[in-house]
């Protein structure tokens, strides 16, 4: 009989063929302690955290923290069950409420996590009859809801505004139409360019839904995101989020302005069939988000310390995803996993976090080192981590 | 040359410039094992055969394609509207 195994021999291969030359494991890093939203103990070494999407910093803040213990203290450590059963508290409720001042929506839905909000709308919201249009460097959870539906799902190049548009000239005139859309592509770092794109989408008559998972908190005059930036909010059928990024927490959600979009709580499935997400959870969600609304000073911070690195690098000799920096994420190009590898060991040694990405989570085969900035890095730990990289540039030899 | 002969011409004239290999097509050649295309290439691929051709093959059709036959008469089914 086959090893059911058999068919990850080839994975298994190559990763036992990188971790023989003798590096360590970038995808088995252990913190041992977390000392703030930017640094951490990781085999005993202070180690300054450029790789989180802790982007705004909120993880320890002292108010979020408090609304935390709070609702562990009152509500207990998780309410066993689902948002339509024994699992929506009064604190889920005030969850919602803080999305729609922040978002400034008729209706909020919290779920368990952002996968699971896309898993829900892509598999529901589009049935049998209709069609899903997507970029092509989509988020995993948003192919995955496609998959776990049944509408005809149809790719455009990423970030094209005229291959969009060819391809809703294409569709039949029956059926309905949903363009999915990302404010922030999180392996590159760019940004959609989203007042083109609804305008198209619109006049194919097409719904439209923007994950906003790395543009809440950052972008926008109230922080909710590109879709704010680009002036089309009025034109925005669904914004998906995540808590597990700028929010410092975990959990997703959908906020709308449809009016029957509450019925989604009854035939979402990854809405239904899971567990809710613990009181304390919500309850530092909830403060969190509220806080956010006016964290103007922490933007523009965290815009400086983004330019001021990816300027850095750039000086560096480094080779980056994007010309300028247009989000907080800025991707570092290595040519093969051997140099990225070595690159991302050295910065560890040194004392600096970073992710690295490989096929096939990032686009065109391409090795990243994807930094992340955060609004609580000082211009001292910017000056470090730039300082770092040109050491382990050098050690890896991916710099002159 | 019938209508199928003719798409069945213009599909390899497409698929050459990805054929990095020069495999020999044929109606069994298969784009994931013989033309070791990976996804990129066949998207790629689909937006040419999809603009030159003025249709739309959405991923589920793609998934169910694994030869250059199976895409010719794919092709021919919806320029004539079908299915
Ligand atoms: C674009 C995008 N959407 C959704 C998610 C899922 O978010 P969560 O971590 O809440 O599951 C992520 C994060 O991984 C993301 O980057």
């Amino acid at each position: 009989m086959t090893d059911l195994f058999s068919k990850f021999d080839p994975l298994i291969a190559e990763r036992q063929a990188l971790l023989d030359t003798g590096v360590r494991d970038p995808f088995a890093i252990v913190m041992d302690r977390v000392l703030s939203p930017t640094q951490a103990i990781i085999q005993g070494k202070e180690t300054i955290l450029l790789g989180t999407y802790n982007y705004m910093g909120m993880t320890f803040d002292p108010d979020v923290i408090e609304a935390g213990k709070k609702a562990l203290d009152e509500f207990g450590s998780g309410t066993t069950g689902s948002r339509v059963l024994n699992g929506t508290y009064q604190g889920h409720k005030a969850c919602e409420d803080a999305l729609k001042e922040f978002y400034g929506t008729k209706h909020a839905m919290v779920f368990s996590t952002g996968y699971q909000a896309n898993l829900g709308l892509m598999s529901t919201i589009a049935g049998k009859d209709d069609y899903i249009i997507l970029d092509a460097d989509s988020h995993a959870s948003i192919y995955d809801g496609c998959a776990l539906g049944n509408a005809n799902i149809v790719r455009f190049r990423h970030n094209s505004v005229e291959d969009l548009d060819k391809r809703l000239g294409r569709l039949p005139a029956e059926g309905g139409r949903l363009v999915v859309l990302e404010g922030v592509y999180s392996m590159l770092g760019d940004i959609a360019p989203l007042k083109e794109m609804v305008a198209v989408a619109k006049k194919h008559g097409a719904m439209i839904a923007v994950d906003e998972a790395h543009g809440m908190g950052f972008f926008g005059a109230n922080g909710r995101g590109v879709f704010e930036e680009a002036g089309v909010e009025a034109d925005v059928d669904f914004v998906i989020g995540t808590f597990s990024k700028s929010v410092g927490t975990v959990g997703g959600f959908i906020v709308s302005n449809h009016p029957k979009f509450d019925v989604l709580r009854l035939v979402c499935r990854p809405y239904v069939f899971t567990a809710s997400l613990p009181p304390s959870v919500v309850a530092t969600a909830a403060t969190s988000i509220r806080k956010l609304m006016h964290a103007e000073n922490k933007r523009a911070h965290l815009w400086k310390n983004s330019k001021r690195l990816h300027q850095g690098l750039r000086d560096l000799g480094y080779n980056i995803a994007t010309k300028e920096a247009e989000s907080a994420i800025i991707a570092v190009l290595l040519p093969d996993q051997e140099k990225a590898v070595m690159t991302w060991q050295a910065l560890l040694e040194q004392g600096v976090y970073v992710n690295m990405a490989r096929p096939p989570a990032t686009p065109a085969g391409m090795f990243l080192l994807r930094c992340s900035l955060c609004a609580e890095h000082t211009d001292e730990q910017v000056d470090l981590i730039l300082e770092r990289f040109a050491n382990a540039g050098r050690i890896a030899g991916v710099i002159g | 040359m019938t209508d199928r002969d003719e798409t069945f011409a213009k599909v390899g004239e497409l698929i050459a410039p990805f054929n990095k290999k020069g495999v020999e097509l044929s109606e069994a050649t298969t784009f994931a094992g013989d033309l070791e295309w990976d996804s990129l290439t066949v998207m790629d691929f689909v937006a040419a055969i999809e603009d030159e051709f003025d249709i739309l093959i959405t991923m589920n059709m793609q998934a169910e394609i694994e030869t250059v036959g199976q895409l010719v008469n794919a092709v021919e089914d919806l320029r004539n509207g079908g299915e």
